[in-house]
């Protein structure tokens, strides 16, 4: 039935864009051909060179010390994002709050914690006793009520989760601040109109669609984030990366203990990227943008698209 | 017939541009009122400073005896707290030009978010009652729709069902038809009609003449932040006493 509607010429119509011949792609097969022949040299690379050292990978794979450290991983990632949301949206809240003093103190830090290197900063704290041997809990210039020895408070860790936390925190307060000046201002006014607190036109009514454009950005956070804990490999604390690293220090397997690291960083953003897509599909109800299901990368066509 | 709305002497400016250069306006109960202008001359901010979407500079709002964002004590007005003024808005319907319906919400959804939010009404009832609004503004069967689904004139018919979900004493449209294809403003303006020949108070901001002569007990004039003339529409529009009416008017002729 459907071909011979295909081939049926219209009444009257002679020549018919249906029947029309397709354009031939010849640089289509040539560009495919040079990935190809790039892909195979990569394969015989991976397989045939002995310096990558699988068979040491494998076993260091899922080794104790390495899994130990990609728990230090994700903690420091969870922790240092949960701290960098937290602050980013009160950080927002304050830039766009009436407040002068609140907008000058919150664009201030941001300006600090994103114009200096994280490096620096994680350094810095790891060093802060050099610059206060004491922490103190009191008025200024009046009495103290608690005081503490720096070095004994500010542990590596805690030195980490200090300099990615706060670092984290002023990225997050611009994506949380674009997100809500990205709504509308007749959204608020409607929920004003209707009688609705504050507090609750911003939870029901701002947040949620303020969300559609604050899930992504967040999201290639989380990824950075992941990747950024690897330089609290420089104030000894033993992530993948620094526990990697102790091993090929006393092995020499530079090279299989470097792809392990790869291997578990892939692993766990790849994870991310999955669980990423389904949160940005939640948000994007009712939006003329569906975002994609997840799924669709296994389309050969994709929706909505002529083939 | 009790007074809903009165404003004395209000005044309002933008940086060094006054907009409201002392407005006086009653609105008793059950009138319906149109207020016509040119673009500029006030009308819209007049209408968004009665229910404090806009504050005032000078003079004084109230909205069925009681000032929206003061309380009186000793003598003096005092300045309320944001979730007072919330508080005094719920009796104030208001529906805008852009609809500024939830985009986030379906229909239903938008029309029981505020009954269930600030008048504590259970998810049940509220829902039933937005079933029953939603046939009346004749969108039956369309509660699951989200606005992006919906023409502008069922939007904006939504959004005319979800003010009335909170049982106003007050509605404000403002120029609820300008932004609509000119094929889907009846729609909109019918469903106004019923509503004002139903008793509901109303001010209405709007361009449409037509409107204003058969559904307005009271046609409002406004040029230049003032009121220039009021009266009954067969006053204002057909025998318009001041130039500045008949100038405007003769556009639409």
């Amino acid at each position: 039935m459907a071909t011979t509607v295909r081939d049926a010429p219209a009444a009257g119509l002679e020549l018919d864009v249906r029947n029309a011949a397709h354009r031939k792609h010849p640089w289509r097969w040539l560009s495919a051909f040079i990935v190809l022949v790039f892909a195979a040299q990569l394969v015989k690379m991976l397989v045939t060179n002995e310096n990558f050292g699988w068979d040491v990978v494998w076993s260091w794979l899922r080794a104790e010390s390495i899994v130990r450290g990609l728990g230090i991983t994700l903690m420091l990632t969870v922790v240092a994002m949960v701290i960098g949301v937290v602050l980013g949206v009160l950080l927002a809240v304050c830039r766009i709050s009436a407040n002068p003093l609140l907008r000058g103190a919150a664009g201030l830090y941001i300006w600090f914690f994103r114009g200096t290197p994280t490096l620096v900063q994680l350094i810095f704290f790891y060093n802060l006793s050099a610059l206060l041997p004491k922490l103190n809990l009191g008025i200024p210039f009046g009495p103290v009520f608690a005081s503490v020895d720096t070095n004994t408070l500010i542990t590596p860790l805690l030195a980490a989760i200090l300099g990615l936390g706060l670092n984290e925190g002023a990225y997050m307060a611009e994506i949380v601040r674009g997100g809500l000046l990205s709504v509308d201002p007749g959204q608020r006014e409607a929920g004003q109109a209707l009688g609705m607190k504050n507090s609750r036109i911003m939870k029901r009514v701002i947040l949620p669609q303020a969300m559609r454009f604050i899930v992504p950005p967040t999201g290639n956070q989380v990824i950075s984030m992941v990747k950024a804990t690897a330089l609290v490999s420089v104030i000894a604390l033993s992530d993948l990366l620094y526990t990697a690293q102790s091993i090929y220090n006393r092995t020499f397997e530079t090279i299989p203990m470097l792809i392990v690291v790869c291997l578990w960083y892939l692993a766990v953003t790849s994870v991310l990227y999955v669980v990423q897509s389904f949160i940005e599909r939640h948000y994007s109800r009712g939006a003329r943008h569906q975002t994609p299901s997840f799924w669709d990368f296994l389309r050969i066509r994709p929706k909505g698209v002529a083939a | 017939m009790s007074t809903v709305l009165q404003a004395r002497a209000v005044r309002k400016s933008f940086g060094h541009t006054e907009v409201l250069s002392g407005i006086d306006l009653d609105v008793t109960s059950g009138e319906t009122v149109v207020v016509l202008g040119p673009s500029g001359s006030g009308k819209s901010t007049f209408l968004r400073c009665i229910n404090l979407l806009e504050s005032l500079d000078a003079g004084r709002i109230t909205v069925d005896g009681r000032d929206v964002g003061y309380d009186v004590r000793n003598g003096r007005l005092h300045e309320l707290s944001p979730n007072e003024i919330a508080r005094r808005r719920r009796d104030i319907g208001m529906v805008f030009q852009q609809f500024n319906l939830f985009p986030h919400m379906t229909a239903l959804e938008n029309i029981i978010e505020a009954p269930i939010a600030v008048l504590g009404e259970g998810r049940r009832e509220a829902t039933a009652r937005a079933v029953e609004l939603l046939a009346e503004v004749g969108l039956a069967g369309r509660e699951k729709a989200y606005p992006r689904q919906l023409s502008g004139g069922q939007q904006q018919r939504v959004a005319i069902a979800r003010a009335l979900a909170m049982r106003p004493k007050l509605m404000l449209f403002d120029e609820p038809t300008s932004a609509l294809d000119p094929e889907l403003v009846g729609e909109v303006l019918a469903t106004m009609k019923r509503l004002a020949s139903a008793g509901l108070t109303m001010v209405v901001v709007t361009h449409e003449i037509s409107f204003a002569r058969e559904a307005a007990d009271r046609v409002v004039f406004m040029d230049a932040g003032q009121v220039v003339e009021q009266g009954t529409p067969e006053q204002v529009i057909d025998n318009p006493q001041h130039e500045r009416t008949r100038t405007f008017l003769s556009r639409f002729l």
